[in-house]
């Protein structure tokens, strides 16, 4: 177990990497209440919420979702955020629970200008449980009256689970197809143990994948399901990177603009009206990036880690690894790093005093509608 | 958590087995466990001296490096090579396949392998990871 932002989380519960492989071959369970959830409601809800984020809230149907980012006057990240549109005059913020507070305080200022809107810290009163992984569909369906078939990616709905009203939604942040189901707290255990339950009933006990995963000599077979099982932050910070996905502290700061992250796109120029940092974000935009994000593969079999710096071939330091790890998945050393934008490669990452070849590869690392 | 009572343990949560002249050494059960899997093991170089308690290698884990102190001085005479397919093995089996490296050591006139003082018995080593936790 380990603090998180305040929270006592499980960093693992056995073995990360069974649990990162479980999700990539079958399905994992995460227990994510300590993210933020802030509730925007009223007839002025969208409005307020274009204002105050950099994406278009407003023109997205109820039932729809969004990945978008807050930000500072000046461009600056303040955090990312998924937004659901629940209802017409409903809308429910999902922050990182370590900028939650600063969410919340910013998107109350932001909205004091716009009548009919209200902000309310939902956080407490809202538990959260995401099932991920290629068997997620199959295991939820068991137990819940929702049609999973007919709910799109970054979709959700109002239903129940295991007899409980939930929000689900289809996302996520491992890279694979699965679901996140908001809750009353009072309720997690309750949906933790009907999932666990219908995940044995389908697949066997989760744990009968402990052992070969453990072993490790030969890549998990994707052919063979197996169960399901429960999975800590260590899994879910490996499953993200490998999807390409940015952690906020990592990738994404108060220094630096959705265009460095190469997330230019949630930067909704094209809505008609103004937001919090438009002006900057529109010269970043015309002006290009500052720094670059880059996948790297590095050839050795050390790890490379947050803060080691990526150096060129002439020995320059051009750039700082955010993220990296051994990757489960590809068996391979993979790191993200931003790096100036004339650098040139080759590139090295200084591991510990010892420079490592590192190749540049296409983000993301791992694409699940690439894999046979 | 195991802590086998045939072998002798560091400060540093390292094992030894001595067999005549020889000490094969590895992480213990615990550490394995505290570090979380182990994806990478550095060791050092057959034919290399060690010297007890300096740092000898590194053992990466997904969240963490750690230094891997020797516990003996003397040469290295082999290495686990297994551990670079497999560094998983350390955290399946730490007394078992996941051992990491063998000394020569000197032996006393007596016979017996020398072994530097400051080496923990069973008991306390598990007394030591009692206290930390």
């Amino acid at each position: 177990m380990t603090d998180f932002a305040g929270w006592l989380m499980p960093l693992r519960y056995k073995s990360e990497t069974a649990e990162h492989t479980a999700v990539r071959s079958s399905a994992g369970l995460f227990d994510l209440s300590h993210m933020g959830e802030i509730a925007v409601t009223g007839p002025g809800a969208g409005a307020a919420l274009d204002y105050a984020v950099c994406g278009w809230p407003s023109a997205l149907a109820p039932g729809r979702a969004r990945y978008t980012m807050l930000c500072a006057e000046d461009g600056g990240v303040l955090d990312d955020l998924v937004i659901y549109r629940q209802g017409p005059e409903r809308f429910m913020v999902v922050a990182n629970a370590v900028n939650t507070a600063v969410v919340l305080a910013e998107l109350r200022k932001r909205s004091a200008a716009t009548s009919g809107a209200e902000v309310q810290d939902e956080t407490a009163a809202t538990g959260l449980i995401a099932i991920q992984g290629p068997n997620a569909a199959g295991i939820l369906s068991t137990v819940t009256d929702l049609d999973l078939a007919d709910m799109r990616y970054y979709a959700g709905a109002y239903g129940t689970v295991a007899g409980c009203r939930v929000w689900v939604a289809r996302t996520g942040y491992t890279g694979e197809d699965g679901f996140e189901i908001f809750c009353a707290p009072q309720d997690c255990e309750r949906i933790w143990m009907a999932l666990t339950q219908a995940g044995e009933m389908l697949l066997g006990p989760g744990d009968a994948l402990l052992a070969p995963a453990l072993r490790g000599t030969t890549p998990p077979s994707p052919a063979e399901p197996d169960g399901l099982m429960p999975a800590g932050l260590a899994a879910r910070d490996t499953l993200r990177l490998e999807a390409g996905m940015p952690l906020y502290g990592n990738e994404l700061g108060r220094n630096m603009t959705p265009y460095e992250a190469g997330l230019g796109r949630v930067v909704r120029l094209d809505k008609p009206s103004d937001f919090v940092g438009r002006k900057a974000l529109a010269a970043r935009s015309e002006e290009g990036p500052r720094q670059v994000l880059i996948g790297l593969v590095a050839k050795s079999r050390r790890v490379p880690r947050h803060g080691y710096p990526v150096m060129s071939r002439t020995g320059q330091r051009v750039g700082v690894v955010t993220s990296g790890a051994r990757s489960p998945t590809l068996r391979t050393s993979i790191a993200m790093a931003y790096v100036e934008t004339d650098a040139t490669t080759p590139f090295g990452i200084d591991i510990r005093g010892s420079e490592e070849p590192a190749e540049v590869t296409e983000l993301p690392f791992y694409d699940r509608s690439k894999q046979g | 958590m195991s802590v086998p009572a045939e072998l002798h343990y560091t400060e540093e949560h390292e094992w030894v087995a001595i067999d005549s002249d020889t000490a094969s050494i590895g992480i213990t059960d615990y550490a394995a466990q505290s570090l979380g899997d182990v994806v990478y093991v550095s060791l050092p170089a057959v034919g290399s001296a060690v010297t007890a308690g300096e740092p000898c290698g590194e053992v990466e884990s997904t969240k963490s490096v750690s230094d891997l102190y020797s516990p003996v001085d003397g040469e290295v005479t082999e290495v686990n090579e297994e551990l670079d397919d497999d560094p998983g093995l350390v955290n399946a089996e730490p007394y078992g396949a996941g051992w990491m490296f063998r000394v020569r050591v000197a032996v006393g006139s007596d016979g017996e392998a020398a072994l530097p003082p400051g080496l923990l018995t069973p008991v306390e080593y598990e007394e030591l990871t009692k206290s930390a936790g």
